[in-house]
């Protein structure tokens, strides 16, 4: 621990689970306050006047009563122990951590856009609406899909509100279908979506290749399937190449394809979803198209549809009348499925996927597709020796190692893991997806440079000679951190999400 | 490897099964729970209910994963372990005893015909 470290805790006092500071609770002291307001020069209304007695607490809330001071340390002290991307390299897999360009932030920033009342009439907002417009246009173009609704607040919602599109169109039909088929690789969100919107999730298995066993599929598609779930390419990082076979397979017994968005990134520009067949899309604008997430979010996951489902989207939609050449909402869609988000989804994390876009173009996204591929690949060659890859050949934006030849030692990925924060890394994605023994997913993203993943290499690399050698230091990692291992299991098993005093 | 008792039957989805005075007690393996890590979560069926040999009966969920435990016997719960919903650990620390799940009254035709400890081995081998 350093020097810094120890008087900081020194002057805010040590607590023996060596969390190094005291909560905000703790440091709470009564009627102490972060503001105070000029004395009112008007009369006071009485209370009875403005909430009725029934309506009202019998007690005040049990908040902590700070100074700004104290509230500003506190909270300040928090953020420097956390990993952030402006610090450092986070190559978590599957979450796709890339770099969020300021020239975003301060798109977002703009008076404009940030003091927005949702609430205000269309007519004072024609411009954040042309926004919204241009970029539903733009990701409607780089999807390959007709319509789309950027309600979802991220992709888990994107997910249900295409399952719900996908069952209202097949209720339209008059043809209740029970069963949503999903790939063993797949992010755990589908099932869950899956069951959310009334379906029964099938499990298709991965084949010697990583891939969808097309036998396999083909053998469980009947009149009763509503559709597939597909990640491509999927959370092995391996791109579907059977996907026009697929899609004709689930097409010609009725069902719909979804498509997963999570790896939309490392396609971006070069293939598109709609062109391989997909029905329904959704993407996570906080992985492909950089803003901000993981704490820093809140993220959004717009969702596109084909032609033909277009009329079950939530209302209400975006359209533009050319005769008074104004934005407005459609509000009358009879087939909708409903609101799905309050207002227009996460409008401010919208205004910067629309910089990003246009500070990138067409030409550039491509670019960021192909820098993700080559990083990707790049990293998974120098660690290779040190941690193989259980489907061999090239993949796409991330890789899928296996820490299977340390267990020998002792060792498992998740003390792989732990050692790298240690080397100044965030630790790659753990035993996930499960088809891969001690999982270590690695994304390296395409913003980080050369010496950046050579640096990451290395570390990997000696990193798996300790195993060998020291197993011990891997077991005790994290060693330079101010919080060291936290008892994950036993945080688990007696869950305590609320503070409560002595 | 913990020694495989050889006093019971097992499954390849990793379950055991013990012929108890015929009723079916029902486990996961040592194999099973290195492979899942600490168990910090066990969902069991309420006794009465129904089971069916194949279909999943409950879920232990650990700090990398939730995964399905498949009945090896058709028929009703008896019992479930109240002992390990409490303390999901002892699935960890005793898979063949303390950890036990569920105790199963099997329907017409009993256990049928599983693995033994000598197959089941050369499987997680």
């Amino acid at each position: 621990m350093t020097g810094t470290q120890g008087s900081l805790e020194q002057s805010a006092g040590t607590r023996p689970d060596g969390a190094g500071f005291p909560l905000v609770f703790e440091l709470s002291r009564k009627g102490r306050r972060a503001w105070s307001l000029p004395e009112a020069k008007v009369d006071a209304p009485e209370l009875d006047e403005l909430v009725p007695e029934r309506f009202r607490r019998s007690q005040a809330p049990a908040l902590p009563e700070v100074s700004e001071r104290d509230l500003v340390r506190h909270y300040t002290r928090l953020s420097q122990r956390n990993w952030a991307i402006d610090v450092g390299a986070y190559p978590l897999g599957s979450c796709s951590m890339k770099y969020n360009p300021k020239v975003a932030e301060e798109a977002a920033a703009m008076p404009g856009f940030a003091a927005l009342h949702p609430l205000a009439p269309d007519d004072l907002v024609q411009g954040a609406l042309e926004l919204l417009g241009t970029l539903e246009e733009a990701l409607c173009e780089a999807t390959g899909m007709d319509a789309i609704t950027m309600q979802p607040a991220a992709g888990a919602q994107g997910e249900l509100t295409g399952l719900l599109i996908m069952r209202a169109w097949h209720e339209a039909n008059g043809d209740a279908r029970r069963r949503v088929i999903i790939p063993d690789s797949a992010h755990g969100t589908n099932p869950a979506s899956v069951s959310l919107a009334g379906y029964e999730a099938v499990e298709v298995r991965s084949d010697e290749r990583g891939l969808v066993d097309v036998e396999a599929l083909i053998d469980v598609l009947d009149e009763n399937v509503a559709g597939l779930m597909l990640t491509n390419p999927n959370t092995l990082g391996l791109f579907e190449r059977d996907i026009v076979r697929i899609a004709t397979a689930v097409h010609e017994v009725g069902g719909l394809l979804y498509y997963d968005g999570a790896n939309f990134n490392s396609i971006v520009g070069i293939v598109r979803p709609g062109d391989m067949g997909f029905d329904i899309v959704h993407l996570n604008l906080h992985k492909t198209f950089a803003t901000p997430h993981g704490g820093g979010g809140p993220g959004s996951g717009p969702l596109a549809v084909s032609d033909r489902l277009a009329r079950f989207l939530p209302a209400p939609v975006l359209v533009y009348d050319k005769g008074t050449e104004r934005w407005g909402w459609d509000h009358d869609r009879p087939d909708s499925i409903g609101r799905i988000h309050g207002f227009h989804g996460n409008f401010g994390i919208n205004v910067r996927a629309y910089a990003y876009l246009r500070s990138l173009g067409p030409e550039g996204l491509r670019r960021v597709a192909e820098r993700a591929v080559l990083n990707a690949n790049y990293l998974r060659t120098l660690v290779a020796d040190s941690f193989p890859t259980k489907y061999p050949g090239i993949c796409m934006h991330e890789f899928v190692a296996s820490a299977k030849p340390l267990k020998q030692h002792g060792v498992r990925a998740m003390d792989v893991a732990k050692r790298l924060i240690d080397f100044g890394y965030h630790p790659p994605t753990v035993y996930f997806p499960l088809v891969v023994e001690e999982a270590l997913m690695v994304e390296p993203t395409e913003t980080e440079s050369k010496e950046t993943i050579d640096g990451l290499a290395d570390a990997l690399n000696q990193i798996a000679g300790e195993a060998e050698e020291h197993p011990e230091l891997l077991h005790g990692a994290p060693v330079t951190t101010p919080v060291r291992r936290p008892d994950e299991a036993r945080a688990a098993r007696r869950l305590t999400v609320r503070w409560t005093p002595e | 490897m913990a020694q495989l008792p050889d006093d019971r039957q097992y499954t390849a989805e990793h379950e055991w099964a013990k012929d108890d005075g015929g009723r079916i007690v029902v486990g996961i393996t040592y194999y099973a729970q290195d492979q899942l890590g600490d168990v910090v979560f066990v969902g069991l069926p309420e006794p009465g209910s129904e089971v069916t040999a194949g279909e999943p009966l409950g879920e232990v969920e650990s700090t990398k994963s939730v995964s399905d435990v498949y009945s090896p016997v058709t028929g009703r719960v008896a019992e479930k372990n109240l002992a390990v919903e409490q303390n999901p650990e002892l699935i960890n620390s005793d898979p063949y005893g303390k950890g036990w799940l569920v105790v199963i009254e099997p329907a017409e035709g009993g256990l049928g015909e599983l693995m033994d400890a000598e197959a089941y081995g050369q499987l997680t081998e």
